[in-house]
């Protein structure tokens, strides 16, 4: 080969604009317009890597999306592993290496082009702006009703004919999807910007791409398609070669005899199967120097030559098409497959992806020979004719399992040059008809991205998924807390001082609860205000008890089913007035719970005059606990009068606390005496601080857990997974029967969930005090011998090192456990079986002397 | 101190990313959430919207339509307790629930003149002048974040969780890094 710059000509290039590149550590220029492919053929390279698999050269093969051939790693400006060389638009700076077929991430990756999305809605999408693409452009422009209108295509630039069409250049459309869903990735200087389209119509106009014929050293560089040779003279200024060979099926070579003539090249042969002549081999090391011709009576004939344009004939760009269901009939003329005008009616085809105005063709596939182990079929994977006809041989029939066998149209190319050639040659080698199977599926993204692209800014801490934060959160920041996952919340898990680890700190947040005073965030407690004079009414559906007769200023705890009989939420009602709860859920419950509400409402009982509102982060909660914790809400300052005869357990009273609004309820999730401080979110931070100032150690969920368990008092989700029922958990006295229905009471009496041996809440103790178990441990009811556990009985849910207790302790869910207190069971340790009693799941003030304080 | 002092907005250290993104805080805008049967909607004190996704405005009062049987109010000089008052008033012995939510959801707004462009980069609805401009109203998602937006002189306000603000202002300085500066 001999490729150069031509010294005019080039519609896509800016010559004013000359651009300086690396290609495997040399120096290039080209211009403004140039993609890699055409500058290095501009600048006489021939090889561009090495094939994958056999190590063969491999130069330029085409000048689009098709590329099987020359693949390159970008450096610089950004980093990509493996891409086409005509998919790369220069830009100054460009550092590429040709990379042999499949891509090598580093161990330590410079970074990637930054990547966006963004979103736009259209009238009419015309994907391609060709022929077809601009007159349907055009003429949606004028058409009534239908102003915003946006044409894509991947070329460097291109104008519309009408100024009010917006266009996108160096876009490439990845897939289509139902309603006209569209996305699309534009390649841009500074950054890639991955688009959804919804478009009222989507016109797609993305031509077709030319089809090579398989013959001997058909890889070498220096062949290829035709068409290709054509549009880097027209777009580029770029003549590929001085001396060309045009291998041909049909009439499209004409006009690229025109165009390379006219730029100055020879044409050395025109090759055409038509009159029963084929190219036999491709001669050369690294690139084309000769053709070994064969004529209609096998006579043989070499002629000297450079380049090889090769035309098997032409298939429609239907890959976005076929994968929203378009559908294809087998075109004799053309020996390929086209949309055969079904489809989504938002969605039409024009031009040559539609088939219209493509060249009728002979259906020729191959060069015979008795040697078709250089005959190549797909490029990038390194597969050749008799690697078809192998796996055919091999039993495979359909092309799918041929594709699967072969890994023939899975590169990058996704099969566009390789596709109907495979499926003819096994269409022939099993005696089929022509086009009885057609190219393998296709599916989007049509074009390979980056993940970059993909990913956007969605990455990194802070923006991968949102990090929520409680009013308090910079105030937890600031005392050192230790945060904890809560589903996307951040929940402070201890708070450590100086040197102090997780246990260090844990035992020293239980001993301020149980014996001075100690505050909770718990403002990621979900609330709900349940308004409407039938809010009782609602309530007592929800919840296995009754919610109707709770006094105004008193609070309930409940328990929520599903339909099913499981434990599904808890929390508390809190009767703000006559027709006002406020409803606490779980922190993951807040949503759904909400969510069930409004189900419940809206499909079951219209009928009740109730309307839900979540309040969840209208309200910072601040749970202040301990036998000292009244004495902290006096110093802050409040006008509730705190002691435990005006203000008894379970009520709840307004007032202010530090200076702000405030509703304080007397419930405890500790045991010990606990005021929770409800203040409006803005003062969350505020009152915090207050408590703080005021003595208060602040704990976290890993105390909190650890406080509640000793009582005995569950975590749904920790001690429930979906198949505990409320007598499982030892809290049958939370289930009211004679109330009327609620939501999961009839699954109560089947016999499965009546069944005395289900897996119930029990307390666990090891026989070594200072012995932790597992959360998850399983449980043995007899020690077993040797490698026999005796039979499962249950298994562990929450396992703590209690600093009240001075020992280890678990609680657990195990088969019929209530009738086994005071029972062994044994866990496996790792030599021998560990011995355990069950017991009573409260382990701490049975008798409920310390919620008075 | 009063209460007014004390309060604290998430987003109250952000003025600077605000900035990047043309963007302000609107500092403790009182919010209500009304819920009630749109037959009755004659009894409100100023015009619910009827038609989804719209909203009505006079100096100090905005109505943003949220479904067809809920709306929320915003009172940008007054007191949530005022917006409740005046609204239990109006519908007295009709089934309603009226809820202060102002502490629920921090109000910013973007006032660039390519807000719409910086939107719809995280944005996936209509903001297109065809289907967006003064008057309307949208419950929609930024990234990963609900969001109430609408439209008003010249700015978009947005109304988010404050447990996502941070997210949200630090999702819209990230579009700003990668797409550069321009018009910010």
């Amino acid at each position: 080969m001999s490729g150069r710059r031509l010294p005019e000509s080039g519609n896509r290039i800016d010559r004013s604009r000359s651009i300086r590149f690396t290609f495997d550590g040399n120096g290039y220029e080209g211009f403004e317009g140039d993609t890699l492919a055409s500058a290095l053929l501009a600048n006489g390279v021939d090889v561009v890597c090495r094939s994958p698999i056999l190590g063969r050269p491999r130069g330029v093969y085409s000048a689009g999306i098709e590329e099987p051939s020359a693949f390159v790693e970008v450096r610089e400006p950004w980093f990509e592993p493996i891409v086409p060389a005509t998919m790369v638009n220069l830009v100054d700076g460009l550092d590429a290496s040709g990379r042999p077929g499949v891509g090598v991430l580093p161990a330590d990756p410079p970074s990637p082009k930054p990547g966006v999305h963004r979103h736009a809605h259209v009238d009419v999408l015309v994907i391609g702006h060709g022929r077809a693409g601009s007159e349907s452009a055009a003429e949606a422009f004028g058409a009534p009703g239908s102003q915003r209108i946006l044409v894509v295509d991947r070329l460097p630039w291109f104008e519309a004919r009408e100024s009010g069409v917006r266009t996108l250049p160096r876009t490439t459309a990845l897939g289509i999807y139902d309603d006209g869903f569209v996305v699309l990735h534009e390649r841009g200087t500074a950054y890639d910007t991955l688009w959804h389209v919804r478009a009222g119509r989507v016109v797609l106009a993305t031509g077709a791409h030319e089809r090579p014929i398989a013959f001997a050293n058909d890889d070498l560089p220096g062949v290829m398609l035709a068409g290709a040779l054509a549009r880097y003279v027209r777009d580029h200024g770029v003549l590929p070669g001085e001396r060309a060979v045009l291998f041909t099926t049909n009439d499209s070579t004409a006009a690229v005899a025109d165009t390379l003539t006219s730029a100055g090249a020879v044409i050395a042969a025109v090759v055409d199967v038509r009159e029963g002549w084929s190219v036999a081999a491709a001669e050369g090391t690294t690139s084309v120097s000769a053709v070994r011709l064969v004529g209609p009576g096998g006579e043989t004939r070499t002629v000297a030559a450079d380049v090889v344009g090769v035309s098997g004939g032409w298939n429609p760009a239907i890959q976005l098409a076929r994968a929203i269901g378009v559908g294809l009939r087998f075109d004799e003329e053309l020996a390929t497959y086209v949309p055969d005008g079904t489809g989504p009616e938002w969605l039409m085809i024009v031009g040559e992806a539609a088939g219209d105005g493509l060249p009728a063709t002979d259906a020729f596939w191959y060069s015979p020979a008795d040697d078709l182990s250089t005959h190549f079929v797909d490029l990038q994977r390194d597969q050749t004719v008799q690697d078809v006809l192998d796996a055919v041989e091999g039993g495979l029939r359909s092309v799918e399992h041929v594709k699967r066998a072969t890994y023939i149209g899975t590169a990058i190319d996704q099969g566009r040059t390789s596709g109907t050639l495979t499926a003819e040659i096994v269409n022939d080698a099993l005696g089929m008809a022509l086009g009885a199977q057609g190219p393998t599926s296709a599916r989007p993204p049509v074009v390979p991205l980056p993940f970059s692209v993909l990913a956007g800014i969605e990455r990194g801490p802070a923006l991968l998924d949102p990090v929520r934060t409680t009013p308090m959160h910079g105030a937890h920041v600031e005392h050192g807390a230790v945060f904890e996952n809560v589903g996307q919340w951040k929940r402070p898990r201890y708070f450590p001082r100086d040197e102090e680890d997780l246990d260090d700190a844990l035992a020293r947040e239980c001993v301020a609860v149980r014996t001075t005073a100690a505050a909770l965030d718990a403002s990621t407690l979900g609330k709900i205000e349940v308004v409407g004079p039938d809010a009782g009414v609602f309530l007592d559906r929800m919840y296995t008890n009754r919610m109707s007769n709770v006094a105004v200023g008193s609070i309930r705890y409940g328990l929520m089913l599903g339909f099913d009989g499981m434990v599904f939420d808890d929390g508390v009602a809190m009767r703000l007035a006559e027709d006002r709860y406020l409803v606490t859920t779980t922190t993951g419950g807040a949503a759904p719970v909400l969510d069930r509400f409004e189900e419940w409402l809206q499909t079951e009982w219209p009928e009740l005059r109730v309307y839900c509102t979540s309040v969840t982060e209208q309200w910072a909660v601040i749970a202040v606990g301990g036998p000292g914790a009244s004495g902290i809400v006096r110093t802050i300052g409040t006008d509730v009068d705190l002691s435990a005869a005006s203000f008894p357990w379970m009520t709840w009273r307004e007032g202010t606390v530090a200076g702000v609004p405030c509703r304080i309820c007397r419930v405890s999730f500790t045991g010990e005496l606990s005021f929770e401080l409800h203040v409006s979110a803005w003062h969350g931070h505020h009152v915090w601080d207050a408590v703080l100032d005021a003595g208060a150690v602040p704990y976290g969920t890993e105390a909190m857990h650890l406080l509640r368990a000793e009582k005995g008092y569950i975590i749904v989700g920790q001690d429930t997974d979906g198949t505990v029922t409320p007598d499982d958990l030892g809290m049958g006295w939370i289930v009211n029967p004679s109330k009327g229905d609620f939501v999961g009471k009839r699954s109560l009496v089947r016999p499965d969930t009546m069944r005395p041996d289900r897996k119930q809440l029990v307390g666990v103790i090891t026989d070594d005090a200072g012995l932790l178990l597992a959360e998850g441990t399983q449980l043995v009811a007899e020690s077993g011998t040797g490698a026999t556990p005796g039979p499962g009985v249950g298994h562990v849910t929450s396992s703590y090192r209690s600093p009240t207790l001075g020992r280890t302790f678990a609680l657990a869910l195990v088969s019929g456990g209530r009738e086994l207190i005071g029972e062994r069971v044994f866990t496996l340790g790792r030599t021998e079986p560990i011995p355990l009693r069950i017991v009573d799941p409260v382990l701490y003030d049975r008798e409920d002397e310390r919620r008075d304080g | 101190m009063t209460a007014e002092v004390l309060a604290r907005s998430p987003l109250q250290d952000r003025s600077d990313d605000l900035a990047a993104v043309a963007g302000e805080l609107v500092p403790f805008l009182a919010q209500v959430d009304l819920r009630v049967d749109p037959a009755h909607a004659e009894l409100a004190p100023y015009p619910l919207p009827l038609e989804a996704n719209t909203a009505w405005h006079d100096r100090d009062r905005s109505v943003l339509w949220l479904g067809p049987d809920e709306w929320l109010v915003l009172s940008s000089g007054g007191s949530a307790q005022a917006v409740v008052h005046e609204l239990t008033t109006a519908f007295g012995g009709t089934h309603h629930s009226v809820v202060d939510v102002s502490a629920n959801r921090v109000a910013l707004a973007l006032t660039g003149d390519d807000r719409v462009d910086l939107l719809s980069h995280v944005c996936p609805i209509d903001l297109d002048p065809r289907a967006w401009g003064p008057g309307r109203c949208a419950q929609t998602m930024l990234g990963r974040a609900q969001v109430i937006l609408f439209e008003r002189n010249g700015s978009t306000p947005i109304l988010v969780r404050p447990s996502f603000a941070d997210y949200v202002v630090d999702l819209l300085r990230e579009v700003r890094r990668v797409t550069g500066d321009v018009g910010a």
